[in-house]
């Protein structure tokens, strides 16, 4: 029995959350099977298989998964999962998507977000914001399973895995793919960053002009709280927390956020916290590496000045 | 078109919950719950749809234990027309709420369902996919923009790195992220009102689906505190810290 991964790419390149999950998939000690879905996408395939620990590639090219959609890819998934002990994948917006769906098409339970795994069936995963952590053992079958992307390393290259073409089902028609609005930024992905520098609502207008320069000195990605993106100030795909994305960088600065355990549950495995807060009580503090009580208008281009 | 929307019963988000001295479930006596956020989104959504007259009727539904009606009441104050609840004292998991769920879409045959993205108690995020699978629909995630068209949904989702649109057949399943609406303020006289209106209650098991959990938890544990860290005096010492520790 092996274990198959959803792969995920941005249609140039196999996305690092996915080699975290080449990583994870390590704890069963099976062979690795890798799904690449997309359209002409033979130099993606190619990549996939370049991926350490990698022993077999799954190339699913058509023309419908020029945009995947979750209902066609969950069905690509069912036809070929049952011959896997374990259907796995980072957990992203597209696998969220995705693996509920095969899960229940294959009458099993799903494991959400496991920051660990003891094989073969044991996991480790948060539940209320972060607050709590549960271990829970699955007795399915195939076990579907998400593993968040950030408590594990991600998978070196250097390697040559077999690829074998395989058939896609005709798209059930269930859905349409329509367009879609991606930022475009010569900023690292957010989930995968080495310096996030995140800001709360306080920077309101001033958002960008203030954290952009700071961000640029580490080339960080731009964070930001559930009440910044609320008011316009930020967008959406950068809200850091426990419905946003989970990040774990080097060095995360928390600017003029106030520490809700929801925002905490996105960004506290941090490996350093630098919190500006004028508020000296402020929660966040706590959570801090380093504090810094200051008016953020004053010290956020002060600390941009000194490191330039 | 007859909407569905499905509201969880959930510890407050304001609470820090608390894992039991023995280590084998997280101490929920006594705590304040509430509907899960993403459902009363869910709830001022289809309320909406119904104000604009593009849906005729909105059903709240609920599976879990008696108490769970609260929140069947926080969305009929809030504009359902009517509730079911489907009442067990058992542990409910997404595939087995699904199951639940779908005898429900079979039995009202509703034009949309609506679900939260996700419950802020246990964090999976599972079912509203789970069930658009088992009733065999298309299925649009993290909604922020709806819209009706025809016998079609567009639905604009909250994905990373930014936004995409897909149309589903209608019927579909949507769940709801933050930025979908804010759902309003619910006045008194609404509550009071709200009492009148009917909550049908259905026994789980009379249901004839197999809901039992799968996941068996082995254990809860509160996470590795983080070490304490400092204050700084200034930002000058701030730039000093960083530099020992390596990361500018
Ligand atoms: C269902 C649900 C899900 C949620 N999901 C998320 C999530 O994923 N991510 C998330 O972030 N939040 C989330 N939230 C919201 C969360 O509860 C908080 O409301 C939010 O994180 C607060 O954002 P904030 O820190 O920007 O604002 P506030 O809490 O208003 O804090 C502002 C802070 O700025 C400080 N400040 C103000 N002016 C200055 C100044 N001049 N200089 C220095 N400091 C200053 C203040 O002292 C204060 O500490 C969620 C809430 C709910 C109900
Ligand atoms: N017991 C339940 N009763 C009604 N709806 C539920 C229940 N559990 C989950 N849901 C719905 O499914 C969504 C996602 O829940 P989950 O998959 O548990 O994160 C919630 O926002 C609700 O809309």
């Amino acid at each position: 029995m092996s274990i198959l991964i959803l792969a995920e790419h941005d249609g140039k390149h196999i996305k690092q959350s996915t080699r975290q999950a080449v990583t994870a998939a390590g704890a069963w000690q099976l062979p690795v099977h890798l799904l690449v879905t997309g359209s002409n996408s033979t130099d993606l395939a190619s990549e996939a298989a370049g991926i350490a620990g990698v022993a077999k590639v799954l190339h699913a090219d058509a023309a419908q998964f020029e945009h995947p959609l979750a209902e066609d890819v969950a069905a690509l998934l069912v036809q070929l999962g049952t011959d896997y002990k374990v259907i796995l994948s980072a957990h992203t917006a597209f696998s969220k998507s995705v693996l509920p769906r095969v899960a229940a098409l294959l009458d099993v339970a799903m494991v959400s977000d496991a920051i660990s795994i003891t094989a073969p069936a044991t996991y480790v995963r948060p539940i209320y914001a972060g607050n709590v952590l549960t271990t829970v053992e699955s007795s399915d079958a195939i076990q579907v399973v998400t593993v968040r992307a950030t408590s594990f390393a991600a998978a070196a290259g250097g390697a040559s895995a077999e690829v074998a073409a395989v058939n896609v089902p005709a798209s059930a028609g269930l859905s349409r793919w329509i367009r879609e609005d991606k930022t475009v930024s010569d900023r690292p992905e957010l989930s995968s960053a080495r310096v996030v520098v995140s800001g709360g609502r306080s920077l309101a207008e001033r958002f960008d002009e203030l954290l952009e320069p700071l961000a640029h000195h580490f080339g960080a990605a731009l964070g930001a709280t559930r009440a910044a993106v609320d008011a316009g100030f930020a967008p959406n795909d950068i809200q850091v927390g426990q419905t946003g994305t989970i990040v774990a960088p080097e060095l995360y600065f928390a600017i003029g956020i106030s520490g809700a355990m929801q925002h905490l549950a996105g960004m506290k495995d941090s490996k350093i916290i630098v919190a500006i807060n004028h508020d000296p009580d402020a929660p966040i503090f706590q959570y801090a590496d380093y504090g810094l009580v200051a008016n953020l208008f004053d010290a956020v281009p002060e600390l941009t000045k000194a490191l330039s | 078109m007859k909407v569905l929307v499905a509201v969880k019963h959930v510890v407050d988000y304001n609470i820090k919950p608390r894992v039991k001295p023995d280590g084998s479930d997280v101490d929920i006596a006594g705590v304040k719950l509430s509907i899960n956020p993403f459902d009363e989104i869910a709830v001022e959504e289809a309320v909406r749809l119904k104000e604009r007259g593009v849906a005729t009727e909105v059903i709240a539904v609920t599976i879990g234990k008696a108490n769970s009606q609260d929140s069947l009441r926080h969305a009929l104050a809030m504009g359902a027309d009517k509730a079911i609840l489907i009442e067990t004292e058992a542990e409910m998991q997404p595939l087995g709420v699904a199951k639940l769920l779908k005898s429900v879409v079979e039995r009202e045959q509703p034009g949309l369902i609506i679900l939260g993205k996700q419950a802020i108690d246990d964090d999976l995020g599972q079912t509203g996919q789970m069930l658009a699978a088992l009733v065999n629909v298309g299925q649009g995630t993290f909604a922020s923009i709806i819209d009706i068209k025809g016998d079609e949904i567009e639905v604009t989702r909250e994905i990373d790195g930014g936004t995409d649109v897909v149309a589903l057949k209608l019927p579909a399943v949507v769940t709801t992220d933050l930025r979908l609406n804010e759902p309003r303020f619910i006045k008194l006289p609404n509550l009071m009102m709200a009492k009148k209106k009917p909550v049908e209650t259905i026994k789980a098991d009379d249901l004839g689906v197999d809901f039992n959990p799968r996941l068996k938890q082995l254990k809860v544990a509160d996470p590795e505190p983080r070490k304490p860290g400092i204050k700084v005096a200034n930002v000058a010492e701030l730039v000093e810290k960083l530099r020992l520790a390596e990361v500018l």
